[in-house]
Formats: C-alpha cells, structure tokens, sequence
C-alpha cells in the first residue's frame, strides 16, 4: 500500500465483504487494493504480493468464484463481493484435493506462489471453452498438459515447478473430484 | 454514490470515491467531476495507483452501473457495452465477433481476462491495447455518453496518440457498436512469450466477401493504425481477379504483396519491446499468414455451403 505522503488527506469508505464465508465490514482508504486489504487489514498473509501489478499472480483469489490478482482488485469497489482466499479452500482440517494433490506431486519448492497457483487451479477447473492453444475453436477442450499451461499461465514460479504443478492439476481434473 | 467528501485542499492527494448504481448516476458525476478517472475491472488503473504513478482526484467505479455490462443486437449491429469482460468476449462472442474473441484470448492471462473490459482496453488507449486492430478492421464505433446524449466516434478516429483519445472530459465509453463478422475474421501478436505480454506488435484482419477487406495494426505507432493500401489492394484483387466467386487458392505474390503494404502503413518506433525494423518485418509476416487462414476459413465456409 502506498503510504499516505504528509499533508494527505485520507479518504476513506467503508466495505463490506465476505472473506472465506465470513462477513467482514472494514474502513479502508479508497487507495487501497483488495490484496492490501486482506493481508493488512484481516492478516490473511495466504496471497502474497509478488509484484502488485497482475504480472505474477501470487496474489491470485476467487472473487464470486471467478479468479482474479487481487492486487488490481479496489477493494473499496468490491462491496458486497464474495472472496475465497487460499486460506478458505480446505475443508476444516481436510485440506481441498487441490492442496493434497500439490503435496503428493511435489508441485513446489520455496510455496511462495503456491497459493495463487491453487487459487487460481481452483478457478480455471471450473472454467471451459477454447483457449489461445485450442486449435478446433467450437469444442470445449480436454485439459491437456498444453491446456493446463495456458490456463495456468497468470501464475509465474520462479522455482520452476510448473512440471509437478501441471501433474498435480492433471490428477485432480481427472479424478473427478474438483470442488 | 456511497462516499460524497468535498473536493481535497490544495495539494491534496486524497481519492474521492465515486460509486454510481446507474448509467445517469454515472453521466452525471463524470460532467461534475470530470477529471474523475473511470475504473470498471480496474487492471490498469491500479497499476498506475499500486505504484504511486497517478493520484486521480477522484475514482468513478463503473463495476455497479448495470446498463454498461451487457451486449444486443442493435439493429444490423452488435451493442458491446463497455463492461463486457475479455472472459465473456471469448464466451459469447466468439461466433459473432471471432476476431474479438481471438483477441480477447491473448490479453494478459485468465485473472486479468475474467476482470479487464473492453472499455477500460479503449479508454487506455494504449496503441498495444488488444481490441484495437480488430475494431479498426471491422469498422466499429465506440459510443461516448455525457449529460449532452450520445454520439459515435468511428474506430478510426478515436485514437488521438499515445493514451490519447476523442473522448471529452465530461464523456464516458458506453458501448462498441460493431457488425457482426461478413466474413472470416483473424487475429494475430508477437509478443515474449503468449501470457502476459504486451504486443510487440499485432495485426487483424476482416473479409467481407464481394464487399471489401478491414485491417487493424496494433503496437506499430502512436495510435493504432489501418492499413489503408492493403486493403484496397486486396480488395481490387480479390474483385478483379473474381476470388470471391471462384474462392480458388490466393496467388502467393498477392499475400506477399498485401504483407509489404500491411508493414508499411505501421510508424513504429524502437522501444524496449522491440525495434521498428523488427516490428515492419513482423508485420509483414503477421499480415501475410492472417490473410492465409481467412482465405483458408473463406475457402472451407464455400465447400460446406456446396
């Protein structure tokens, strides 16, 4: 968040949200991202801020189910707006199939992006339609590997997972079993 | 309109927070304020906010004006409201507008596509915004609402220079008015890789069977540009030589030549993307290769009619 310089005057709303199934009404400057807002303001320090303007996606939440970087969210802009954070994708203590299919591939090493990748898994296994690698456009797609890629391709890992991760997002749209 | 302040002192970098519920709510703060800075998905917009880059006096969030985010028929044309997203443009579009589908398939990655819009594409108006070629090719308009009413702005005269468009002040994107495809509709980008990039440069193309040909240039100039000679040079073969009709294969010298025409309509400069050399070289290939599959598309669409 950029700080307010001296002599600012700060404008301020209110917002009302529902975080990971809970209610929360907030005051924040009208400044300040949806990602600021849910790692200053609610602690939930499960999104990073890789690099605060949509290139990275670490940041990466489900706003009303879609996927989107929360960093270029205006949280004062998303009243109402129900957010899922890598903090609300387990289950209690049964962790989202996404979750145990990334530890069973191996698919991370440091786990910096990983939360804005299984944010982002979650969205894209509820998504259809072409992609930009979908050669017959009028078909809804197989996720293949070169589909996983493409879907997945707002999501950078600078440890280089991608292979595990492409694993890992392959078992849980075969299986069946994504939320 | 949930936080109403008075206007910051002097100096001040304070955001006024401008949240209108209809189009009239909408048209009316951007004629009071009309240095207010329209936000609708808002992934340019905080770019330039995250990184301290622009302090706007004032926010317009476009996300609750309901009038804006929905696309008809409108007569012999489509209506595209401005807060369609890129995510819907490949949805429910693809079959009407294939070449704004194509388009919209490459902006950013999937997080930026389910938010940006086609509006906040064209109030940029950056010369590398995604939609720019293909409204260019397909003659669109963009329609600009104030407190005045509404008028059209033909693609081809919105774009001023870098980041700079027809609109007024007082004057918001409402609407795309565009035909439907005629014909075969192609997009095509070089850029570093396929997400998350900015064109080096792109190009798309439209066929109007018996009728003519649209172009649009992207990231090759100060504005995004129509290639004007190639067009109607293609559209003087593709009549003279009786293409239409007979729908045989395009003589290899007319796409090499449409190609040449295509790079030389583009005044692009040497930038961190790119150089202008490069740029001419890939356009040229980028508009030889779209015409190859709209003729290829133009060709099969034959066979299957009988």
């Amino acid at each position: 968040m950029t700080a307010p310089e001296a002599g600012d005057q700060v404008h301020t709303a209110t917002v009302t949200l529902t975080v990971n199934g809970e209610s929360r009404a907030l005051e924040v400057d009208t400044r300040t991202s949806l990602l600021d807002l849910l790692r200053e303001h609610l602690g939930l320090t499960g999104s990073k801020k890789g690099c605060d303007h949509g290139q990275c996606g670490a940041c990466t939440v489900l706003i009303g189910g879609r996927r989107a970087n929360a960093c270029l969210a205006l949280a004062v802009a998303h009243d109402g707006a129900e957010v899922t954070t890598v903090e609300g994708l387990a289950d209690g203590d049964a962790l989202h199939p996404l979750q145990d299919a990334f530890i069973r591939y191996d698919a991370f090493q440091c786990g910096y992006c990983t939360p804005g990748q299984l944010c982002s898994a979650a969205g894209m296994l509820t998504e259809g339609g072409p992609s930009a690698v979908t050669a017959d456009l009028t078909g809804d797609p197989a996720l293949t590997p070169g589909e996983i890629r493409e879907r997945m391709s707002g999501n950078l890992c600078r440890c280089g997972a991608y292979v595990n991760i492409v694993r890992a997002v392959t078992a849980v749209s075969t299986a069946g079993t994504e939320p | 309109m949930t936080t109403r302040h008075p206007p910051g002192s002097p100096g001040s970098a304070a955001v006024e927070f401008l949240r209108p519920r209809s189009l009239s709510q909408a048209l009316a703060a951007k004629a009071e304020l009309q240095d207010a800075l329209p936000i609708a998905g808002g992934t340019d917009v905080m770019v330039e906010i995250n990184f301290g880059k622009r302090r706007p006096a004032a926010l317009l969030d476009l996300t609750g004006v309901r009038e804006l985010r929905g696309w008809q028929r409108d007569g012999a044309l489509l209506r595209v409201g401005s807060g369609v997203t890129y995510t819907r443009l490949e949805a429910e579009l693809a079959g009407l507008l294939p070449g704004l589908a194509m388009a919209a398939r490459t902006v950013g990655s999937p997080q930026i596509r389910n938010r940006g819009t086609i509006g906040g594409n064209l109030g940029a108006a950056s010369p590398a915004g995604d939609c720019h070629p293909v409204l260019l090719a397909a003659g669109a308009a963009v329609e600009a609402g104030s407190v005045r009413g509404a008028r059209l702005i033909p693609a081809d005269a919105f774009f001023l220079g870098p980041k700079r468009s027809a609109l007024a002040d007082d004057e918001l994107i409402t609407a795309v008015l565009v035909p439907p495809a005629p014909g075969p509709q192609q997009f095509a980008k070089v850029g570093t890789r396929n997400a998350m990039v900015i064109a080096v440069c792109s190009f798309a193309l439209e066929l109007r069977p018996g009728a003519g040909v649209g172009t649009g240039i992207g990231s090759a100039g100060p504005t995004p540009l129509r290639a004007r000679d190639a067009e109607d040079f293609l559209a003087a073969e593709l009549a003279g030589s009786g293409l239409w009709e007979s729908r045989e294969p395009l003589p290899g010298a007319v796409a090499r030549r449409f190609g040449e025409l295509a790079a030389a309509a583009a005044r692009p400069v040497d930038d961190v993307r790119g150089s202008a050399a490069y740029r001419r070289h890939a356009l040229s290939v980028l508009a030889r290769r779209a015409l190859g599959w709209a003729w290829d598309s133009y060709r099969k669409e034959g066979h299957l009619c009988g």
